[in-house]
């Protein structure tokens, strides 16, 4: 009975944090909105400035721009449209914002994914690698391998993965792995020092039981944590990445519907992407919270 | 410290000095053009060659040294002060205000800011010298980069209103102006150190990836983003080894950060 | 063991001969075309082109009435056999070629011609092509005599009439494809947004070979859609695309080091680069400034002061010809040669300004009454040449005591300083012609019109030179005997020499990178530079650059 009573209150905090997630994402995107339509350069086109247009033509090109003039009374239609499944159609581009996010989140999706596999195996092996061998020389090349790649702007990694023509997950990867490498590796640290593991390993217990057995479990939900945030690095890495690699993703969606100011296309770029790191931190907070509730 | 860090420091110190001898060093002004030895080699006039233009690169890396090493900092403290007030106070007094703060955080952490930043520079003006845009670059990552903090700080605030000392100065009738300033402040000062310290290389490397992207300092000024803006051309780079001083310098620095950072645990 | 081995492979060899052979030669004709787009293209509906990418497959893929020849810069039949300007240049009437066939498969007929031009006349398309042919208020009147003669009358004249017809290309009046329906080269064989386009050879092409082989000798085409000029000319070194269209100077440096037989300069090129001073009354620019920008003396003398020469060998590694009016070199008929070629001078440019009641004293220049002279440039950010070009001209200035700031503004809000707020002091941009004939730049000179940028939409010419260029660009349009509007054209282009409205700096040139795998090319310095002839253009059997699949 409690424990149904228990579940039952779990459903119902995630359904209210799913709510609030939501709304929060939709606020977002509308202040995002809000923010282009005010900056200047809305309703401006390049276009503008062909030489060939006659001016009905220029003036008809700037009525079509004023569609959006009214900004509460676009937040209605939008939010109305939103609620029957309809995401509107791109003012820059012309095609339907649904079919142009079919396109372009899978391969975000695809590269973060990827790149967020490599950097965990790397950053998981090296850490460990570094605990495991317990030479100083193989710890202190790990870690200055990881600073420098901490320290390198994301823009010039972008730039090396360009001309070597890697992929865009290797970017990513490069970008979230020193990352990951550190917190697992003061995790590990962190767990090796807890007094029954420093109890078992006195009793002469083998490395790997007491990895598998008591440093992994104790460390478990962090790790799970650790994910969610890793998962939002990644996300809002790729965003730039994808914008100078030139990769058809939803970076480039972004960076493309800013310069052309394309307000129905940023509302639903943003909401997607405020919704995917708001989704992946609060996995964290919560994954973070149930290890600590676990503790008590 | 261990020796590590003492190295460090150490070269964070002579680049310190460096960047205040800067105008003493520089061999020619930053935006004096040599029209005749553009993108020369290194020579005894040019220690580190020429660029596009026919400036001198050296004096430029000195140049651009100090605005990146002078105004990371500064745009540090300012995300640091609103990080600290904004998350002292949400951890303080709790309640909905936190929620509040907190949800802001949240929501300001998922934003695509670099688009944004792109609408936000069209909106300055347009008549101001060099280093007035430049300090204005900085400031808008300054008050755009508090969200990190925010949350770590109104965590340890939680922890310091919910201990016994607070309970007592509460008890005693202490004001809660007085208990912020007297008793919550003064706790969580380390970790007000301790961000401010972690920011300063996250300002620097945020001012080189906006540079390259074009959105960071204006020509003729330079700044390490500016000067790493030719890394489009590995091959030229490779001809022209001298180039890559600006990155090395940068992840030099940036790294010396890292390690001169306070204990791990608090930056967590 | 080993001496069967050699005789099996040996005779393995002969058998395949005939096909390695063959092999070899069927990529004499055909083989797949590779190279870039700079952005996705907005339509495929031809009549509504506006940018580069949608205009790149407009000219692969559709067919038009008259070709304008990008080498010789003369016009070709191309759907039409014969034409006939009359009445003024009011009238046109085509002979169309018979047993044409769209890629669909459906007819061509006079009646395909009439659909196009009702279409593209619509006002409420409001397409630049149709725009370019729109002189005067009133309906145009297609008529079909016969499925191959169709004539189209304009209510006024249309100075350089059949010219436009090389934009033009002719819709299917009745394929159920519409606009995918096409009459030139190639067709849209596949479409993926944001990646890329496949162009297949249309097997309905008119055009054939001297040989009597059908044209285009290509296969296909893909185009790929690359924002980033570095990754496309990586991808130009690996040999993954045969051919960059337009080659920055940067670039083809870059490139000529080492592939010195892949780059071409055409020489100058249409599209220049220039400065100008806002001088709208009612932009909130100060009342001390707003009166240097209308002195045509403080004009010329910027324009002195600027070192051209500097420009075109720094900025543009010696790929760009100083630039002193609104027509290039390139465009031989129109390009007024008896204008004097400005001199670097500053201590002239100084003179003039001391004439002019400005004080230079202790480096510095200021205005009669004391205002120290400064002013902010602004120029698109994204485009390095034009911020070299600013940096080197705030040098250039400040040796006349003349302090110049630069912003780099993204374009849409550069767009709106210069056409709704005014709010800016001088702008850099450049002008990229298409054209050769005047008439399409009526909305720059016009000083009625949206593109007089230093001064738009007059409601009467602010002074008499401006009135002057109006006068000499509504004459120019309103006749048809080239002298006559050469003439007046020339004059334009001397009294904006004379004035300095808009400060030319340098014209670029064409350059464009081609592998030499690719038979055929010769680059032109009308775009497209690199594919006008795309027809006879095939991939060689030279491996060294071909694209690698």
């Amino acid at each position: 009975m409690i424990k149904q009573e228990k579940a039952s209150k779990l459903f119902r905090n995630v359904l209210r944090r799913l709510l609030f997630l939501l709304c929060l994402g939709i606020g977002g995107a509308l202040l995002s909105a809000t923010f282009v339509r005010c900056a200047p350069g809305f309703g401006v086109q390049e276009r503008e400035l062909d030489p060939r247009w006659s001016a009905q033509s220029v003036e008809a090109l700037r009525q079509e721009q004023m569609l959006h003039e009214g900004l509460a009374s676009f937040y209605l239609h939008y939010l109305v449209a939103l609620a029957h499944g309809d995401l509107g159609e791109s003012d820059s581009l012309k095609r339907p914002i649904r079919e142009l996010l079919r396109q372009r989140l899978p391969v975000t999706g695809n590269s973060v994914v990827r790149g967020l596999g490599v950097a965990w195996l790397a950053a998981a092996l090296l850490a460990s690698l570094g605990l495991g061998s317990r030479g100083w020389l193989c710890e202190a090349l790990g870690t200055a391998f990881s600073s420098l790649l901490l320290s390198l702007p994301s823009a010039v990694v972008a730039m090396l993965a360009i001309h070597v023509r890697a992929p865009v997950f290797c970017p990513i990867s490069v970008v979230v792995f020193p990352r990951l490498h550190r917190y697992i590796r003061s995790l590990l640290v962190r767990s090796y020092d807890q007094p029954h593991v420093l109890a078992a390993r006195a009793r002469g217990l083998g490395a790997r039981p007491i990895f598998w057995r008591h440093v992994l479990p104790s460390a478990a939900p962090s790790l799970l944590a650790l994910f969610g945030v890793s998962f939002a690095i990644a996300f809002g890495a790729a965003i730039p990445i994808e914008a100078l690699c030139d990769s058809p993703g939803m970076g480039q969606l972004a960076w493309q519907a800013a310069l052309s100011r394309d307000v129905p296309l940023i509302v639903n770029v943003t909401l997607i992407v405020c919704l995917v790191m708001l989704a992946a931190n609060s996995f964290a907070d919560l994954a973070g919270r149930a290890f600590a509730e676990n503790n008590e | 410290m261990n020796p590590l860090q003492k190295v460090a420091a150490i070269i964070l110190c002579m680049i310190l000095v460096l960047i205040v001898l800067a105008t003493i060093l520089v061999p020619t002004p930053y935006a004096r053009q040599f029209r005749d030895v553009p993108n020369a080699g290194p020579s005894i006039a040019h220690p580190l060659g020429t660029d596009a233009l026919g400036r001198d690169f050296l004096s430029r890396l000195l140049y651009g040294t100090r605005v990146s090493l002078l105004l990371a900092p500064a745009a540090a403290l300012l995300s640091t002060v609103i990080a600290a007030s904004l998350g002292s106070a949400a951890g303080f007094l709790g309640g909905w205000f936190e929620s509040i703060v907190l949800a802001a955080t949240d929501l300001s952490l998922a934003l695509p800011w670099l688009f944004l930043l792109l609408t936000v520079r069209a909106m300055l003006p347009l008549d101001v010298p060099p280093m007035a845009s430049v300090i204005i670059a900085f400031l808008i990552m300054g008050l755009l980069g508090w969200q990190a903090s925010v949350r770590v700080i109104c965590a340890t605030a939680r922890g310091v209103r919910d201990s016994d000392f607070l309970l007592l100065a509460r008890s005693s009738g202490c004001k809660p102006a007085r208990l912020l300033l007297r008793h919550v402040a003064p706790n969580l000062r380390p970790l007000f150190y301790a961000q401010f310290w972690i920011s300063i290389p996250l300002f620097i490397l945020t001012e080189a990836n906006l540079s390259i992207l074009g959105l960071g300092v204006m020509e003729p000024m330079p700044s390490w983003g500016n000067l790493l803006r030719g890394f489009e051309d590995f091959p030229a780079l490779a001809a022209a080894p001298w180039r890559l001083v600006p990155l090395i310098l940068l992840v030099t620095v940036v790294m010396c950060f890292q390690l001169v950072l306070p204990s791990q645990e608090v930056t967590q | 063991m080993m001496r069967r081995a050699c005789i099996v492979f040996a005779f393995a060899l002969v058998l395949c001969w005939p096909f390695l052979v063959s092999a070899e030669s069927a990529s004499q004709s055909g083989g797949e075309l590779h190279f870039c787009l700079r952005g996705e293209p907005k339509t495929f509906n031809p009549l509504l082109v506006e940018e580069d990418a949608s205009e790149t497959v407009r000219y692969l893929t559709g067919g038009v009435l008259i070709r304008l020849n990008r080498q010789t810069q003369a016009l070709e039949p191309g759907l039409a056999v014969s034409w006939k300007v009359s009445e003024e240049g009011r009238k046109i009437s085509f002979r169309l070629r018979s047993g044409l066939h769209f890629s669909d498969g459906t007819p061509f007929t006079s009646e395909d011609v009439a659909y196009t031009m009702k279409a593209l006349m619509d006002p409420q398309l409001h397409s630049p092509t149709g725009d370019s042919f729109r002189s005067d208020e009133g309906q145009v009147i297609v008529q079909t005599p016969s499925t191959d003669a169709v004539v189209v009358i304009f209510p006024a004249p249309v100075a350089g009439l059949e010219r436009l017809f090389d934009q033009v290309a002719i819709l299917s009046a009745h394929s159920p494809k519409k606009e995918m329906a096409v009459l030139g080269p190639f067709y849209v064989a596949d479409y993926a947004p944001g990646s890329h386009i496949l162009l297949r050879r249309n097997t309905n092409y008119w055009k054939k070979d001297k040989e009597g082989k059908p044209l285009p000798y290509l296969d296909s085409i893909r185009l790929d859609i690359q924002r980033n000029r570095d990754v496309e000319l990586l991808r130009f070194r690996r040999g993954e695309i045969h051919l960059i269209n337009v080659l920055d100077a940067e670039y083809f440096d870059r490139l000529q080091k080492e592939t010195p037989a892949a780059t071409h300069d055409a020489g100058p090129g249409l599209d220049s680069e220039f400065l100008w001073f806002n001088q709208v009354p009612t932009a909130p620019v100060a009342e001390t400034k707003r009166a240097w920008f209308r002195s045509t003396e403080f004009r010329k003398a910027v324009s002195m002061a600027i070192n051209r020469a500097d420009l075109s060998r720094i900025v543009f590694g010696g790929h760009a010809q100083p630039a002193f009016g609104p027509v290039s070199p390139a465009n031989h008929f129109w390009f007024n040669s008896s204008l004097s070629v400005p001199q670097y001078d500053s201590a002239a440019a100084l003179r003039l300004l001391t004439q002019a009641g400005f004080r230079h004293e202790g480096g510095t220049l200021s205005d009669s009454s004391g205002n120290r002279v400064e002013f902010t440039v602004i120029t698109n950010s994204g485009n390095k040449s034009r911020e070299q070009m600013v940096t080197m001209i705030q040098q250039d200035l400040s040796q006349i005591g003349i302090k110049v700031n630069l912003v780099t503004l993204d374009f849409p809000s550069l767009i709106e300083r210069i056409t709704r707020t005014y709010d800016y002091e001088a702008c850099l941009l450049g002008l990229v012609n298409t054209d050769l004939d005047p008439n399409s730049q009526m909305n720059v000179w016009l000083s009625s019109a949206e593109n007089h940028q230093w001064n738009p939409k007059q409601s009467k010419p602010a002074t008499v030179w401006e009135a002057e260029l109006d006068r000499l660009m509504l004459s120019q349009a309103s006749t048809i005997s080239d002298k006559k509007r050469k003439a007046d054209w020339d004059r334009v282009q001397q009294i904006v020499a004379e004035q300095q409205p808009f400060i030319y700096l340098v014209n670029k040139h064409a350059m464009s990178a081609i592998s030499p795998a690719v038979v055929g090319s010769s680059p032109s310095v009308l775009d497209p530079h690199a594919f006008w002839n795309v027809e006879i253009l095939c991939l060689g059997s030279d491996p060294s650059m071909g694209a690698k699949k």
